[in-house]
């Protein structure tokens, strides 16, 4: 075991699979001679040559086409967004062309696109936004979002080695907060599987990413009161773990849904749709959602805080919830 | 460049069999056996002909929809396609798509999406593949004179051109985009001076002779294949038809139709091996009696294929489903 952090835990995965398969590489913006903008592929360009971390002009919706069309002829790219923001401009292919190639005419599309995405860190409006219910919406596509180091390497691995495009969600606070104990050889995480962060019986709170670690400090006060939460980290996102949050919510029969991403038709909302259609009966109270405001993501860090959700909140709601 | 016989006589029986087997497509629409709508590149034939005929076995296509001719000369046979029209199991993609929304990897076509140019940077990634396994392999990526105006189209040639892949890019420039004409879609006289920005090679071609594009698409080839980069080449010919078969067209003046019905590029090919004395009227005629019996086994099969279960549509979404346990 060695102990490594978020973001090293993404640069590890990315290692290990172009050292073991001669047909991942890398494109992107500033992704070679600088590294990345994060530094996540530091050292590559030395190590791989510029074939292989591919420096590509600024032009997203060009970068993530030639990875569809390197993907279709045997290559497994992994594209990244500098921020994940400007995934927008490459919408179109991936919800046109990726997303839709193996359906309609057979071909597989084994393409990674990382997104680093996520607010807490000053970045305002265009660089600190969720971009997973972008492509909500969208069947073809898989949506990953690791909020552990072990978590995210597996992920990643796994999403390498996958035959459909994948979304990967890196969220930027956790880069370099989070370190976790991590196995020396070869492991992955399976795409489509949540996990139990944290185990209890009193109320199932379900969440991803960053917000993982905002139950968790909440579920810590709230042990302190009597009350047993279990964090569900899902992991996956598209498409949803649907046994692992039914098998929950049957055994808490309360249900708070925790994420970043703003409120209206975010992942909550069909996590909740899901459970109203699936468990009503085993429910003891209304399902609550904490999510973002509907608003973008505000600059200034007095705003921000109100925009992020934070672990009083889920406190609140849990409280709410134990009355029931 | 001097081109054999038996492929100047291929080039022919393929522009025929292109605007026979789209006529056919376009009575049967009108009588209602098509599903959805129909799109032909009635009058641009040479085109995908041309581009596709000078490709090698292992070279990949990019197409668009007035691509016809690409294809049935990859080998996606008129009985597939003919069947995909009608929407039946055993057409190109089992009925999942209709018309022209046509790929099949295996014999090396990249599926065409509707959004026009967004094959340009897929095309491109197929190059860059090449380019690293260090393959002799080139891709070609085609759209129409409207998707040279979206972002895709720059993107693609921009990459390609810094990184010297080994593309050919075509525009079949049919003078309109639906209803758009050129002079309200850019302001320059020749589609191929936006390769100028790129630095990029690129040639403007009669799009109604087929000799002419295929002669331009291997030359193009040869230089990607060895090294030198991409080549952009404009075809400038004519959509005698609508944009698509319900479309009348009535935007584009009669006389503009008049003047480039004489330059037709089946007519031009006749005479081309009529006045070179490379095939007689009989071979010709052979050729057509071959091109009707390929039509006409093509809708049998068509008519007789089964349907595709209801339920197959809810097949297939991922490469590697995820397991529900």
């Amino acid at each position: 075991m060695k102990e490594i952090t978020y973001l090293e835990a993404i640069r590890e995965a990315l290692d290990e699979e172009m050292a073991r398969d001669p047909s991942v590489f890398i494109l992107g913006e500033d992704v070679g001679v600088y590294g990345g903008a994060f530094r996540v592929t530091e050292g590559f360009y030395e190590k791989y040559g510029e074939w292989r971390v591919l420096d590509t002009p600024l032009s997203e919706s060009g970068f993530t086409g030639a990875a569809i069309g390197a993907a279709l002829v045997g290559m497994r790219p992994v594209a990244e967004m500098q921020f994940a923001d400007f995934i927008s401009c490459a919408f179109d292919q991936l919800v046109n062309v990726a997303a839709k190639n193996h359906y309609r005419w057979g071909a597989a599309t084994p393409i990674v696109v990382r997104a680093p995405y996520g607010g807490n860190i000053h970045g305002g409006a265009f660089h600190s936004q969720c971009i997973e219910g972008f492509f909500y919406n969208v069947p073809g596509l898989k949506i990953v979002a690791p909020a552990t180091a072990y978590d995210a390497k597996g992920l990643l691995k796994a999403a390498i080695r996958d035959n459909d495009p994948v979304i990967y969600c890196e969220h930027k606070y956790l880069y370099r907060r989070i370190k976790d104990q991590i196995p020396e050889e070869d492991y992955i995480v399976p795409i489509g599987k949540a996990r139990i962060a944290i185990e209890g019986s009193d109320v199932s709170i379900i969440t991803y990413g960053a917000m993982v670690h905002t139950a968790t400090e909440a579920a810590k006060v709230l042990k302190g009161s009597g009350v047993s939460c279990e964090i569900i980290d899902l992991r996956t996102i598209l498409p949803l773990d649907k046994k692992s949050i039914m098998n929950s919510v049957k055994k808490t029969n309360k249900v708070v849904i925790l994420h970043e991403q703003t409120k209206t038709g975010g992942v909550g909302a069909e996590v909740s749709a899901l459970i109203s259609e699936n468990c009503f009966d085993y429910l003891d109270g209304p399902i609550i959602r904490i999510a973002a405001p509907d608003t973008p993501v505000p600059y200034s860090a007095q705003m921000e805080e109100v925009f992020i959700p934070q672990p009083k909140e889920v406190i609140n709601a849990v409280e709410k919830l134990m009355r029931y | 460049m001097d081109i054999k016989r038996e492929d100047l006589l291929q080039l022919y029986y393929y522009l025929k069999l292109t605007r026979r087997f789209e006529d056919r497509i376009s009575s049967l629409y009108h009588q209602g056996k098509i599903l959805g709508g129909a799109w032909t590149s009635n009058g641009t034939e040479a085109v995908s002909v041309g581009y596709g005929y000078a490709l090698e076995r292992n070279d990949i296509a990019a197409p668009y929809f007035r691509d016809m001719g690409v294809f049935l000369i990859r080998g996606i046979t008129a009985k597939r396609i003919m069947a995909q029209y009608f929407g039946k199991k055993t057409g190109v993609t089992g009925g999942k798509e209709g018309n022209v929304h046509i790929g099949d990897i295996n014999f090396g076509v990249i599926g065409f999406p509707s959004h026009l140019a967004d094959n340009y940077p897929v095309g491109t990634g197929a190059a860059l593949a090449f380019k690293m396994r260090g393959e002799k392999r080139v891709a070609v990526a085609c759209t129409g004179d409207g998707g040279t105006s979206r972002g895709d189209f720059h993107e693609a040639m921009n990459f390609a051109a810094v990184r010297k892949l080994p593309i050919v890019f075509i525009c079949n420039n049919n003078q309109y985009a639906y209803s758009t004409p050129l002079r309200l879609q850019m302001t320059i006289k020749n589609v191929a001076e936006r390769a100028l920005a790129y630095d990029m090679p690129s040639k403007t071609v009669d799009g109604n002779n087929v000799v002419e594009i295929y002669k331009a698409a291997k030359e193009a080839y040869e230089v990607a294949r060895n090294g030198g980069g991409p080549t952009f080449i404009e075809c400038k010919t004519m959509r005698m038809h609508g944009h698509s078969e319900h479309d009348s067209a009535k935007y584009v003046p009669r006389e503009l139709l008049e003047e480039w019905k004489k330059k037709d590029p089946i007519l031009n090919m006749e005479k081309y091996l009529l006045e070179n004395t490379i095939a007689r009227k009989e071979d010709m005629e052979g050729i057509e009696l071959r091109v009707k019996k390929e039509i006409e086994e093509a809708e049998a099969f068509a008519e007789e294929s089964p349907y595709p279960e209801p339920d197959d549509g809810l097949k297939g979404l991922y490469a590697t489903p995820i397991e529900e346990v």
